[in-house]
């Protein structure tokens, strides 16, 4: 394109503070509460910047208290704001999870779609950088299986903005739930695809449209998020060999944008699903459902896939990375689809 | 000393309830004999009336506007009705009909109006934060419209109420916790799951006025909520109200009550809150007996017709259990 446009690099947690701070100049309706996230920005600086803009009443810092902040953004919402909730670690789910998945989620529908509630509820899921088995998880085939909320589940700084807009503007409740490490920030382990291109004026990228990342004719790799950045790393590797994977980013997993995959494996006649949660009863299972439904009679191999086996994320780096995927299991998977083994 | 037409409103209020939740009784278990069959007759499911309770219901609600907050529990019914909703369409959700609030996807511990800005839920204590975020937004609106969250003595021992009374307070919200203390949590007695008599001394954990209604009486539940309807409409913060309130049927239809002796049943059905009310005002000649005989009969007509409504209603297309997940 010959057009001449103003490049303008953030990482992901600036644009996503960026898409909160432009909607909450647009509505006044919206607010922020959650734990840490004023003065300090948010744990992983969704939040950043946002106190000094808006002040206290709009950026509010709870108590340790899920159940009621949580379930105060379902009242809030009922009663005609726009909040947003940050559960700090998805993890902590388990002391505010009837608020979300029994409440939050069911109003609109019990209801019969007289009621809406307009919550987003963000919070920080993934590991990798030896936190244990209470702060590492990603947990969205958890929230997915449960009926009444979108899950978000973005990978680069452009998604993040404009996939934040979009939730703050759903009539539903929507789980926005990013990855530490595709963050950018300074204290992790340097991620290069962390940092992106981002325009400065708010936009929007659609709830349940995945978003091919690379083209590729030899397979298909389905993924979400920091997942994302690994078959990312690894089609660069495969490409060296002459195999083209195609990188599926499904950027929601709520809605899934089956056709996308099915699509996308209809062409490449291979699939690979490469998952960060648990294996059983999660993502990569229902990917595969889905292609076996609507793609079966084109498939070349049968579909495999990595996730994390069904064991509570370990602590110490060599068991943690084992447990992981990562860019060389994606190649070794890759190629073995590739070479039909 | 309260004006007559409030003790007469209040009275209304009451036999309505009682009607409501009696006719209510009797309609559940149509299909559901000689055999009891959870899941027959034209109401299936759980069914929790409120007969008893009712000066709890009456009591607060004449205080509030339709366009307060009300959240309530699994027991519903006094509450929704004395709050204003619409009894037809009311009774059609209890009936799983389309014509229902919910268009038969709630269901009775379900109710949702925005017409009264009404909810409720199943799960003990749900409703305690959802108040706290209501009052949350009428602070940030500027507005003057409170949030009551009713809930029993059972839900005083959820983490819910401890967050709920503790972000109100710190936030000075305009809430108003109304506990409604009927003794038994489904069958476990509140003196073997509570280890304090009153919850209203809960209150002064968190730094808000807590108050006792120690006797089920209308009266004594009206005064104390228009003090902390006004005090919550001000902006001066929340209150605890704590009633001490009769159950004066089963956790469900259908609850054999094996745990309650029939010397306490018969005691309740003596101090039946609404027939001393009754006597009260007629003892007072604020009202006479053919005066509360029409209000009887006429509170009969109406749950009658709002019966006749819901049995008459169509159930929904059974392809729109695929609607409204989401909007």
């Amino acid at each position: 394109m010959a057009v001449e446009t103003k490049r303008r690099l953030l990482t992901t947690s600036k644009a996503i503070a960026e898409g909160i701070a432009q909607e909450m100049e647009r509505d006044p309706a919206v607010f922020v509460m959650g734990e840490d996230i004023g003065a300090y920005g948010g744990i992983f600086g969704a939040t950043e910047g946002l106190l000094a803009k808006f002040g206290p009443e709009r950026i509010i810092d709870t108590p340790i208290s899920e159940t009621g902040f949580i379930g105060a953004a379902t009242g809030a919402a009922l009663s005609g704001m726009r909040p947003i909730a940050e559960l700090m670690f998805v993890d902590f789910f388990g002391v505010c999870m009837d608020q979300i998945y029994n409440h939050m989620a069911k109003i609109h529908y019990e209801s019969g779609g007289n009621v809406r509630v307009p919550v987003v509820v963000t919070t920080a899921i993934g590991g990798g950088y030896g936190d244990g088995a209470q702060h590492s998880q990603t947990l969205y085939g958890t929230f997915a299986h449960l009926p009444g909320m979108k899950i978000v589940v973005p990978s680069t700084p452009y998604d993040a903005k404009g996939l934040m807009i979009s939730a703050i503007r759903d009539d539903n409740p929507v789980i926005y739930m990013f990855d530490k490490g595709v963050m950018g920030l300074g204290w992790m382990t340097p991620n290069p695809r962390a940092t992106g291109e981002v325009p400065e004026e708010p936009y929007t990228v659609p709830i349940g449209k995945a978003d091919i990342k690379r083209p590729g004719r030899d397979l298909t790799v389905v993924t979400v998020s920091l997942m994302v950045h690994r078959a990312l790393d690894a089609a660069e590797e495969l490409a060296a060999e002459g195999i083209e994977a195609e990188v599926l980013d499904l950027r929601s997993i709520v809605p899934l944008d089956r056709e996308a995959i099915v699509e996308s494996v209809r062409r490449t006649r291979r699939l690979l699903v490469v998952d960060e949660d648990y294996r059983s009863f999660g993502m990569t299972g229902e990917v595969i459902a889905t292609v076996v439904e609507g793609a079966f009679d084109y498939l070349d191999a049968p579909p495999a896939r990595l996730a994390l086996p069904d064991v509570p994320i370990p602590y110490t780096r060599p068991l943690e990375q084992y447990v992981l995927p990562s860019r060389e299991r994606i190649v070794t998977a890759a190629r073995e689809l590739v070479a039909g083994r | 000393m309260l004006s007559e037409q409030v003790q007469l409103e209040m009275h209304h209020q009451m036999v309505r309830i009682r009607r409501f939740e009696e006719t209510l009784q009797q309609v559940y278990m149509e299909g559901k004999s000689p055999a009891f069959d959870i899941a027959a007759g034209p109401v299936p499911g759980e069914m929790h009336l409120a007969a008893g309770q009712e000066p709890v219901a009456a009591g607060v609600c004449l205080h509030l506007r339709v366009s307060d907050a009300v959240t309530a529990t699994h027991r519903p019914h006094h509450i929704a009705l004395a709050h204003g909703m619409d009894m037809q369409r009311m009774m059609a959700e209890i009936f799983g009909k389309d014509t229902g609030l919910g268009h038969g996807k709630g269901g009775h511990m379900h109710l949702f109006d925005p017409a009264t800005h009404f909810g409720c839920s199943g799960i003990v204590a749900e409703g305690m934060p959802t108040a706290v975020g209501h009052a949350l937004a009428f602070k940030k609106q500027g507005r003057d419209e409170v949030a009551v969250s009713f809930f029993g003595e059972g839900a005083a021992n959820q983490g819910a109420f401890h967050e709920s009374l503790n972000l109100a307070a710190l936030w000075n919200l305009g809430v108003v916790f109304v506990c409604e203390d009927n003794a038994w949590a489904i069958s476990v007695p509140k003196e073997k799951a509570t280890a304090i008599a009153n919850n209203s001394d809960r209150a002064a954990a968190y730094g808000i006025p807590g108050v006792l209604i120690p006797d089920n009486d209308p009266v004594a539940v009206y005064e104390a909520a228009g003090e902390a309807v006004a005090r919550a409409r001000a902006g001066r913060g929340p209150t605890l109200i704590e009633v001490k309130t009769d159950r004066l049927l089963g956790h469900f239809e259908g609850d054999a009550q094996i745990y309650r002796t029939k010397d306490e049943m018969e005691t309740l059905t003596q101090r039946d809150a609404l027939k001393l009310y009754e006597r009260r005002l007629i003892a007072a000649g604020t009202l006479t007996e053919d005066g509360a005989g029409q209000v009887w009969v006429a509170a009969q007509a109406e749950v009658d017709a709002a019966i006749e409504y819901a049995r008459q209603s169509p159930y929904p297309e059974p392809e729109a259990a695929l609607l409204h997940v989401f909007a």
